[in-house]
């Protein structure tokens, strides 16, 4: 002991008033029984730790990835693809150099001009409220606004910076007057998407095929279903096979067909 | 010998088949007569049955016999989903080798991909196999497959502070699985597509267990697609329907890009994040993705070498 005085009045201490001394003498007497309390304490841990931990998670029916679904329950997001899909590899593709579906108009809108034709322009700026007031602009609208792209007399082409006009088909040239790099990825298929053939002709989408472009950023979607889990992975017609054990997921359709 | 009484002499062979009771059936009849009735068996049976005793490891047969085997597919599936069945076996080009990339930075995790993929290369509807699984992850913990979560399912994607990393074959130039396949029924083509013979797999699925990506399937059930949503485009490596007990996985779309077109989720995928071309194309978008994005491999650590590159476009 290194400092026996301070052993020492803890000893006295101990010696007072408390009933500590008989603690240390019945620890002394136990010697055998201590490992045995600490294995047997050690045991029932281990155990318990087990019985909670290796109980299976098993979400209820009804949880996400209980069933498992199939493209036919999707047919408006395949009906898309195949509209896409590039079936001839001819004329069409072909001319343009960077061919591309219609432009995405809202119904009843193109041509501009059919209404334009007979309306005075107006070069002011200003919030639009008799037409188009469900346009929500957020395109840097600090700083443009509408005939920054629009032409200001020929409404059916857009204008560049430099006072060129472009047709609605073209109108990469006018998103790539800013945003350059993204231009110049778009060209070579590494931005934006293309269809049709790796090594022969492909169909671009123009930028404002995914980027609306009055309010450019990306919309969230809603995602297509997750895989079956495991544990319900053959719920259809395989339930014999897992017995009383699978919960009947055909009939428990309720959730997916709501959320989906 | 224990049975033998040890004052009795050893003696040679030929005395002791002697001594054994003429009316035991021998070895050698016995064999004799199986011999004989499997023979008669398959001589009185059918060509299609004779081609399915005796077939050869894919590669290994002639160009008659592929002939013979897309026919007999072609007969059998049409016959089981009545339709006209496409049914090819293109051989890889020579001088292309296709790879893969994916934009991390543009995939919004919407399941597109993986649905289009189910639909294209008829995968079996239930029990459920999916090729590409799409993970979720936390952008604060990085590419962590440990934390990865496949199964979220939010009213929109992407979810803040999440972004979605999705895995399916990664086509490696040095594929684990084929080098693990007892029977080479697994093996990578000339233009780098890792193909597997479902007629000559075992379903052993050690190549299940060499893959680090979790990238092959078992068709544990017998694998079901209703007839009117099979893909009638077949390539015999590819898409066809599997039987039950063999394994398969992504295939690049084989049946696809060996005419020329994009693989099913490329065409399909909202954010133009999924890029496929020809590797040994210098102008193609992904040599030039390779050039000048950041491109990294999952689990690069095992040199499994993969052509599928995933890569941040911004």
């Amino acid at each position: 002991m290194s400092d026996p005085g301070e052993e020492g009045k803890r000893e006295a201490a101990g010696h007072g008033a408390t009933p500590e001394p008989d603690t240390e003498f019945s620890i002394a007497q136990s010697n055998a029984l201590l490992p045995l309390l600490l294995i047997a304490a050690l045991t029932v841990l281990v155990l318990l730790v087990v019985t909670v931990r290796s109980r299976p998670v098993i979400p209820p029916v009804g949880a996400p990835a209980d069933k498992a679904y199939s493209p036919k329950d999707f047919p408006e997001v395949f009906k898309a693809l195949d509209a896409l899909a590039v079936k001839d590899t001819g004329p069409e593709l072909a001319r343009a150099s960077f061919p591309v579906p219609p432009p995405p108009f809202t119904e009843g809108m193109f041509p501009c001009m059919s209404c334009h034709e007979s309306i005075p322009p107006n070069a002011e700026r200003r919030p639009l409220e008799a037409m188009h007031a469900d346009i929500v602009f957020e395109h840097d609208a600090e700083h443009r606004w509408c005939l920054d792209c629009h032409d200001v007399t020929d409404r059916n082409q857009l204008r560049l910076a430099n006072g060129t006009l472009v047709p609605f088909t073209e109108s990469y040239r006018l998103c790539g007057q800013c945003h350059g790099t993204q231009f110049r990825d778009w060209r070579t298929g590494i931005h934006g998407k293309r269809t049709g053939y790796w090594d022969g002709p492909k169909r671009y989408l123009l930028c404002v095929h995914c980027h609306n472009p009055h309010s450019p950023r990306f919309a969230a979607l809603a995602p297509l279903p997750p895989p079956v889990r495991p544990q319900f992975l053959a719920a259809g017609d395989a339930a014999a096979v897992q017995g009383a054990a699978a919960p009947p997921a055909g009939e428990e359709t309720g959730h997916g067909a709501q959320t989906h | 010998m224990a049975h033998r009484p040890t004052d009795v002499p050893a003696v040679d062979g030929s005395a002791e088949e002697r001594a054994q009771p003429a009316a035991v059936l021998r070895r050698r009849d016995f064999l004799t007569a199986i011999g004989v009735a499997a023979a008669g068996y398959l001589a009185g049976c059918s060509d299609e049955v004779r081609e399915a005793f005796f077939r050869n490891h894919f590669l290994e047969l002639s160009p008659q016999e592929v002939e013979a085997r897309l026919r007999r597919l072609r007969d059998t599936y049409g016959a089981r989903y009545g339709k006209n069945v496409d049914m090819s076996a293109v051989a890889a080009r020579p001088g292309v080798v296709f790879g893969y990339a994916l934009d991390l930075s543009r995939c919004v995790g919407c399941r597109r991909c993986v649905y289009a993929c189910v639909r294209e290369n008829n995968q079996s509807r239930d029990p459920q196999i999916q090729w590409i699984r799409v993970l979720e992850m936390e952008k604060d913990k990085g590419i962590d497959f440990a934390e990865a979560n496949p199964y979220y399912d939010p009213e929109r994607v992407p979810e803040e502070h999440h972004f979605y990393l999705p895995v399916a074959c990664q086509q490696c130039r040095q594929p684990q699985c084929t080098m693990v396949c007892p029977v080479q029924a697994t093996w990578q083509e000339p233009d780098g597509i890792v193909a597997i013979d479902y007629d000559w797999c075992i379903g052993c699925r050690c190549c299940m267990a060499a893959c680090p990506y979790g990238a092959r399937h078992f068709n544990w059930g017998d694998p079901h697609v209703p007839a009117d949503e099979i893909n009638p485009d077949m390539h015999v490596l590819g898409n066809r329907p599997r039987l039950r007990g063999v394994v398969e996985k992504c295939t690049f779309c084989v049946q696809r890009v060996r005419d020329g077109r994009y693989p099913a989720c490329v065409e399909i995928c909202p954010v133009g994040a999924r890029k496929f071309g020809n590797l040994m194309d210098p102008e193609g978008e992904i040599s030039l993705i390779l050039e000048q994005k950041r491109v990294f491999v999952l689990k690069a650590e095992l040199n499994t070498q993969p052509k599928f590159y995933y890569f941040y476009g911004t």
